[in-house]
């Protein structure tokens, strides 16, 4: 069957619909999972390679796609199909923005407790295929830690579930977790079921400055292990050597358990709004991600000061976003991301490129499960064609 | 089988090979006792290294393992083959590392659930999952059962609290899962994997700081509808209790004869809520518990741990305590949506009045996840067959109501046959690629959690460049 005859609307692509340089010849817009699975149907059939897109907001983030025939844009799959209050779950198409979301949980005093940046664009589809960890991961994990059931579509339109609508659940494997983080390269995620979490009656964030060297030892250990039990750390530093911190407390009593934190900080001011930098990166046609073991945060704040990329992230989660405000050359970048990765690695952590224009950078560093991850995509994918060559290993 | 054991022992040390008949029936069944079968041979491997061994031996012969730890699981996961080896980590007891500053303890399979919290508790911390079995399961095992406890309502399951696992994959390979690594999260995919995706042989934990508060409460009921009730408006007020957990009478009963436990007397139900976190806001949440709970007839609040172990005396001998009121009996697991919990109570109601089969409930009530303990008297011709009617009926409720057959007890061998009833042949087929990629040969614990599954075959070739039809002009039609 051609895309043509699936009945799904379709469109001629252009140059803005490109996937890192590779513009697809057509961009197809379905409304149904019996639409997707036409589509990938028709696809197998005609041998042409797809690349799922939600808000496009991380569309340029890893590898240039091999080849890319269709570009399968999920925005008309955007509805809210059961918000089960009494319940604390959600069900919900992958093309919903996790604004729109936001705000139907809102409605009933609800939240899915993930904080990704510009919510208006993204969706949960593409969220959940990026699985990058925002500040309250500290206390409630990543996109894989709330879901609770998944419907993907595979690559030869297989339409396949897993999980349920139950936020305890151990039938079968859990191929949730398996399509978290999988950057559109083993097939679509159509739907998802998340496990929800009270709005908190009340928030503060307690912020302070402070030099990097004195926040070696104590102060960040204390923090974590605080039972005054802050949602979130954030750190904020430029120049690996002056850093802003913020903490959140969230839940009923957060004004009353504040002061403890702000003591443990030493000093800081207690506001009921976010400092403007948090949770944000705002520059991504470059970016590093580091993921740390918590107590060598000052080290690693050290290793990255000695680049030009400022650090945002969590010192009690280990993980961190560095941004780069000027241009960089494909040498100084191969060059720095080399350098901080042998420093990083010795303190037992990890450097990644998300986003890269260069091909030349080594963008995830070795990593051992490869082989088993290509296995995975094998049997996912035989045919290499869901936006093939995008993550890890040119996988 | 005998060249098989030959090659084992001289790979390990003499008394870690088992063949004496008597011996080996000691590792005939697990928890789940109504499945038995003597194990071909048993391996007692005392580092990974050996497990990894062990496995590529049983790739050379062709035969499938097992691995084993406690030995608790109710779902027959654990069941040997007499066609294969069984691995039991049982030797590999040692707490690694315990490093506070990064809040993790690196440990080997075999060390129990509580050893961890115990290791680490006297300075402030434990492990959170906490099934009712901790002081003997082993935490492989529930690595491999993404096991669950009373308080994984507000801190999750096993798969929350692991952060990386060293594995030997089915073909002998010793690698880590790390949920630091880029790529796919194959750790999220190995846990819940009831040992099918191969053998945990160290396992990183995230242990959490203890709570500066914990109240804990019990509220006895006239009916479960009432205590239904007061758990919907917990939810409904925007808490999240460590733990919420229901009884009907006739497990207060059991509970009553087997540990005098002391509830109060003619309580329809009985709900136990412990809250805990800072104590700013226990203190503000029990103030809104003890108004939603103005219906219970009578509320106790435990005032040191003495009083909070003895309210969780009662709940946490239930399974045991059943054998007080009753020969025999089955333990289900199934998840209903918390909210159709009324409805589905009822419906059991109505099938035990059917069948003349008693049904105790006990449970989890804050994530509906069922374990009604089904009675009867083994004695009395066709109760089994009844009990096991019944049973089965509560999974096909769970089902109907869009929860799941089972919510940490895991599919094993038991429940095999009811996961085309959740499932669809698409859904199946596409869990069987996972297990495809980590075993080809199909010789890790086969023949649990899928139904007859179908074999892995050859990966179809994979096919690079333009596509013949493409070259052909055929498929440019659009
Ligand atoms: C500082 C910072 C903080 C962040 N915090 C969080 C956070 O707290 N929690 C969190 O979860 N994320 C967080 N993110 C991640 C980010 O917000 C997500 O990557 C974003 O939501 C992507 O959505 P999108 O719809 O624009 O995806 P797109 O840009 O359209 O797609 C992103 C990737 O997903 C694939 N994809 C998209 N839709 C699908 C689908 N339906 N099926 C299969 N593959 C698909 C695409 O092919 C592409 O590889 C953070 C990012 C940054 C930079
Ligand atoms: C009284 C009682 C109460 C219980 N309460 C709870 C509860 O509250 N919550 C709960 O979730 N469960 C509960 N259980 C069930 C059981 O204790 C758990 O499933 C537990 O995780 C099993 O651990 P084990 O070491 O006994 O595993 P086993 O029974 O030995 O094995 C269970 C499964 O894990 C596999 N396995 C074992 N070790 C490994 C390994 N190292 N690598 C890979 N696979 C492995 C086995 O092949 C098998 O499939 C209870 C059981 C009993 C008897």
């Amino acid at each position: 069957m051609t895309l043509a005859a699936t009945g799904v609307t379709v469109r001629r692509a252009g140059e803005k619909d490109s996937v890192s340089g590779v513009v697809p010849r057509w961009v197809a817009l379905p409304e149904t999972v019996e639409e997707i699975s036409a589509v990938l149907r028709a696809c197998e059939e005609q041998d042409l390679a797809v690349v799922p897109a939600g808000g496009g907001t991380k569309l340029h983030w890893g590898h240039p796609p091999e080849r890319c025939d269709v570009l399968l844009d999920m925005c008309c799959m955007n509805e809210i199909i059961e918000h089960a209050a009494g319940d604390l779950v959600v069900r919900t198409q992958a093309g919903v923005t996790m604004d729109a979301l936001a705000a139907t949980l809102a409605g009933k005093g609800q939240e899915l407790a993930l904080d990704p940046p510009f919510a208006e664009h993204t969706t949960v589809g593409g969220t959940l295929a990026t699985a990058t960890a925002g500040p309250r991961a500290f206390r409630y994990g990543t996109a894989r830690d709330l879901l609770i059931g998944i419907t993907v579509v595979l690559a030869d339109g297989t339409v396949a579930k897993s999980g349920g609508k139950v936020v305890k659940n151990v039938a079968g494997y859990d191929l949730g977790k398996l399509f978290t983080g999988s950057r559109g390269t083993l097939g679509v995620i159509a739907e998802a079921t998340f496990r929800l979490h009270p709005l908190p009656p009340e928030r503060r964030w307690i912020v302070t400055r402070t030099k990097v060297a004195d926040l070696a030892g104590e102060p960040l250990r204390r923090l974590a292990a605080s039972q005054a039990e802050p949602s979130a750390v954030e750190i904020d530093c430029p120049d690996g050597r002056n850093a802003t911190i913020a903490v959140l407390v969230e839940g009923s009593a957060a004004g009353q358990r504040a002061p403890a934190l702000r003591d443990v900080l030493g000093d800081g001011t207690i506001t009921a709004e976010p400092p403007d930098w948090w949770g944000l990166i705002l520059m991504d046609d470059v970016l590093l991600e580091v993921r740390f073991p918590p107590a060598r945060t000052v080290e690693t704040l050290a290793a990255v000061g000695e680049t030009r990329f400022s650090f945002r992230g969590s010192p009690v989660t280990g993980q961190a976003y560095l941004e780069l405000w000027d241009d960089v050359s494909e040498e100084e970048l191969t060059a720095v991301v080399d350098r901080l990765r042998a420093r990083i690695e010795a303190l037992g952590g990890r450097v990644t490129v998300p986003a890269s224009p260069y091909e030349g950078v080594d963008r995830w560093g070795h990593v051992s499960t490869l082989p088993l991850m290509r296995r995975v995509k094998e049997r996912f994918d035989p045919g290499r064609r869901m936006s093939p060559g995008r993550f890890v290993g040119g996988i | 089988m005998e060249t098989l054991i030959a090659a084992l022992r001289s790979l390990l040390p003499h008394d870690s090979v088992i063949t004496d008949p008597v011996r080996l029936r000691t590792y005939e069944c697990d928890g789940l006792t109504y499945h038995r079968a003597t194990p071909g041979v048993v391996v007692l491997p005392a580092t990974a290294e050996q497990v990894a061994r062990v496995v590529r031996l049983c790739n050379d012969f062709g035969v499938p393992f097992v691995a084993r730890g406690s030995g608790t699981g109710l779902s027959g996961g654990a069941l040997p083959r007499e066609d294969g080896v069984l691995i039991v980590t049982s030797k590999m007891r040692a707490i690694l590392e315990v490093d506070l500053d990064n809040r993790r303890a690196v440990v080997e399979p075999g060390v129990t659930n509580l050893a961890i919290t115990e290791a680490v508790r006297d300075r402030g911390h434990y492990y959170a999952p906490d099934p009712s079995s901790q002081q003997i399961c082993s935490i492989g095992g529930n690595v491999a059962e993404n096991s669950g406890g009373a308080h994984c309502l507000k801190y999750g399951f096993t798969v929350n609290h692991v952060e990386a696992c060293e594995i030997v994959t089915p073909d002998g390979d010793l690698v880590t899962l790390d949920r630091m690594d880029p790529g796919y999260d194959l750790l999220g995919a190995f846990v819940g994997s009831e040992g099918t995706l191969g053998i945990a042989t160290k396992i990183t934990v995230r242990l959490c700081r203890a709570p500066e508060s914990v109240t804990t409460v019990l509220a006895a009921f006239g009916s479960i509808e009432q205590g239904g009730e007061a758990v919907s408006a917990i939810i409904g007020a925007g808490i999240v209790p460590a733990a919420i957990e229901m009884m009907d009478a006739l497990a207060i009963e059991a509970a009553e004869a087997a540990v005098a436990c002391a509830y109060p007397e003619g309580a329809g139900a009985v709900l136990i809520v412990e809250l805990d976190g800072p104590a700013a806001e226990v203190e503000r949440q029990f103030a809104q518990l003890r108004e939603i709970c103005s219906g219970a007839f009578e509320l106790r609040v435990a005032a040191d741990p003495a009083e909070r172990a003895a309210i969780w005396k009662g709940r946490k001998s239930a399974f045991a305590a059943v054998g007080r009121i009753s020969p025999a009996y089955i333990v289900q697991d199934g998840v209903v949506p918390r909210t159709s919990l009324p409805g589905v109570l009822a419906a059991i109601d109505r099938l035990s009045a059917e069948h003349r089969i008693k049904v105790a409930n006990v449970f989890h009530a804050g994530d509906g996840n069922l374990h009604p303990l089904v009675l009867f008297d083994d004695a009395e011709p066709g109760a089994g067959e009844r009990a096991e009617v019944v049973s089965g009926a509560i999974l096909d409720l769970c089902i109907e109501h869009g929860g799941s057959i089972t919510g940490e007890h895991g599919v094993g061998v038991d429940k095999s046959r009811y996961m085309p009833r959740m499932f669809s042949e698409d859904d199946l087929d596409t869990m069987q690629l996972v297990r495809c990629a980590f075993d080809p040969r199909g010789l890790a614990n086969p023949g649990k959690v899928f139904p007859t599954p179908r074999l892995c075959g050859e990966v179809p070739g994979v096919r690079k460049g333009v596509h013949p039809l493409v070259e052909s002009g055929k498929a440019e039609q659009f």
